[in-house]
């Protein structure tokens, strides 16, 4: 049945998918999941925050970004970051922005929206008893943000918060529209010069979902251990 | 000058609901005293409003001397040498016990590891619970975490200790643990406030008893003539109630 397949294409290019392919859409992944979880839990604390002003700007931000297709923020970002590049810096021609680190902003910005929603979840779960104990004992917003509360708030959030990298794992190939050489991009290219698409698309397939999949096993068995004793 | 003193505090929740109505009154240092009242009478709300937890719209608060609503007053500062302890023990879950009495007295006080450490362990042996301070509050029971709870106040060396119903949410039989630690602390002279119900614990350490209803400070009297005949018929109610279980 696969007589007119070949599938030995998948083994010639395996370095270039991977050390190029792959380790893009790792670091992006990785990075830009931390880049938003900061980010969205800053905009969380915002959002929480008693000034209102703060408030209605991360609220704005969050429900902005969660109404946009996350494709349409990523060709505005790549096309609109050089120009406001420019703007900023006021220099001649519009700034060089390299992809990966167009891609990076987008995706902790995007991302961030997602990450701040699941933070404030995180934050309102501790009870209030908690954040009386720690002023009680003379510790400052501050200390008790940091001390006390994200770090039951990241506990409780976390098996959600790796799901949702999970998610974003998967999201990056949407950079290939970009033509940026990610895991998918690099699929791609190979399946158009050798004209290899069904195989190619059938293995970038198999390998998102394997890694998908193993990830979110391990989520699981990492939810039991992480849980905080109550 | 007493170590805790009130004057005239008036708050109100929203335009309608006041939970205090011009409550005055005054701890002396070294001196005991016991809040009761039927639930939502305010005692929680007046407690916290002496550490500042708790915003106020009138009147003023002055511990050891220093004004609550002054707007140069340090409040972190100044709620670091008032301990409290909660109903619901309220320790850091995701910390260890020691990390539990060890994170306000480095932080705030500056104290290093090691003298936090010092301090915490001593507090520990007090309260019976030397063997567990590497678990986490989970692993203890209540009665044992509300003793940790105590020791994590007196880490800070407080000047009064403010304590909200401690044993309320405690079965039985672990209230005597926790009554007997509260007891020896009140005869060494520290000075208490205690919302509580344990009229045993009120007869034998307190010296005055604060009787509150619907955010008002009903009865204040040395605790010999509050439990003895003459007092207000509310009171008496509410005795004749708490004392029948
Ligand atoms: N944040 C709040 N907003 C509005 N009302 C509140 C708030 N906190 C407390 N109250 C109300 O204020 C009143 C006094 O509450 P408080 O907790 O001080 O009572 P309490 O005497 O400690 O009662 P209990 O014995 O049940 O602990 C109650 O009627 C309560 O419902
Ligand atoms: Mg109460």
């Amino acid at each position: 049945m696969f007589s007119g397949f070949d599938f030995d294409v998948i083994w010639r290019s395996l370095p270039y998918l991977f050390w190029d392919g792959m380790s893009f859409t790792l670091m992006l992944t990785a990075l830009s999941a931390l880049g938003g979880l900061v980010l969205g839990t800053l905009l969380a604390l915002m959002r929480l925050s008693n000034m209102r002003v703060l408030g209605a700007i991360a609220t704005g931000y969050v429900n902005l970004m969660r109404s946009l297709p996350l494709v349409l923020v990523i060709f505005w970002f790549y096309f609109l970051v050089p120009y406001l590049g420019q703007m900023i810096t006021g220099s001649e021609r519009p700034l060089v922005v390299g992809a990966f680190s167009s891609a990076l902003i987008t995706f902790t910005l995007f991302e961030a929206a997602y990450f701040s929603e699941i933070m404030r979840a995180g934050i309102q779960s501790i009870p209030k008893g908690q954040v009386s104990a720690g002023y009680a004992l003379g510790l400052t917003y501050r200390q008790v943000t940091g001390y006390i509360v994200l770090p039951q708030a990241l506990r409780n959030m976390l098996p959600v918060i790796l799901t949702q990298t999970i998610v974003l794992f998967q999201d990056t190939s949407l950079v290939y529209v970009l033509s940026i050489t990610d895991f998918l991009g690099a699929a791609s290219k190979v399946a158009q010069r050798d004209g290899r698409l069904i195989e190619m698309y059938l293995f970038a397939a198999l390998v998102y979902f394997l890694i998908s999949f193993a990830a979110s096993r391990l989520v699981r068995a990492l939810q039991a251990k992480t849980a905080i004793i109550r | 000058m007493p170590m805790i003193d009130i004057q005239a505090v008036s708050k109100w929740y929203g335009p309608q609901f006041q939970v205090l109505k011009d409550c005055t009154t005054a701890v002396e240092k070294g001196e005991v005293v016991v809040v009761c009242g039927p639930s939502g009478s305010g005692k929680s709300t007046l407690i916290k409003c002496v550490n500042a937890l708790e915003p106020f719209q009138s009147g003023a608060i002055h511990v050891d001397g220093i004004n609550l609503q002054d707007p140069s007053t340090n409040l972190p500062k100044l709620r670091a040498r008032i301990g409290m302890v909660f109903q619901h023990f309220e320790l850091f879950p995701h910390l260890k016990i020691t990390e539990n009495l060890c994170l306000a007295q480095e932080k705030v006080l500056g104290r290093s590891r090691d003298e936090a450490m010092t301090k915490a362990m001593a507090l520990l042996e007090r309260v019976g619970l030397k063997d567990h301070s590497h678990k986490f509050p989970g692993q203890l029971s209540g009665g044992q975490q509300q003793r940790v709870a105590i020791a994590r106040a007196l880490a800070m060396d407080p000047i009064a200790m403010l304590f909200d119903e401690p044993t309320s949410a405690l079965d039985p039989e672990m209230i005597t643990e926790v009554l007997d630690v509260m007891v020896e602390l009140a005869r060494e002279g520290m000075t208490m406030m205690v919302v509580t119900h344990e009229m045993g614990f009120a007869r034998k350490v307190a010296h005055r008893v604060i009787f509150m209803d619907k955010g008002e400070i009903i009865e204040d009297r040395p605790k010999e003539e509050f439990f003895g005949t003459p007092r207000s018929e509310r009171a008496q109610v509410f005795l004749s109630k708490i004392l029948a279980h």
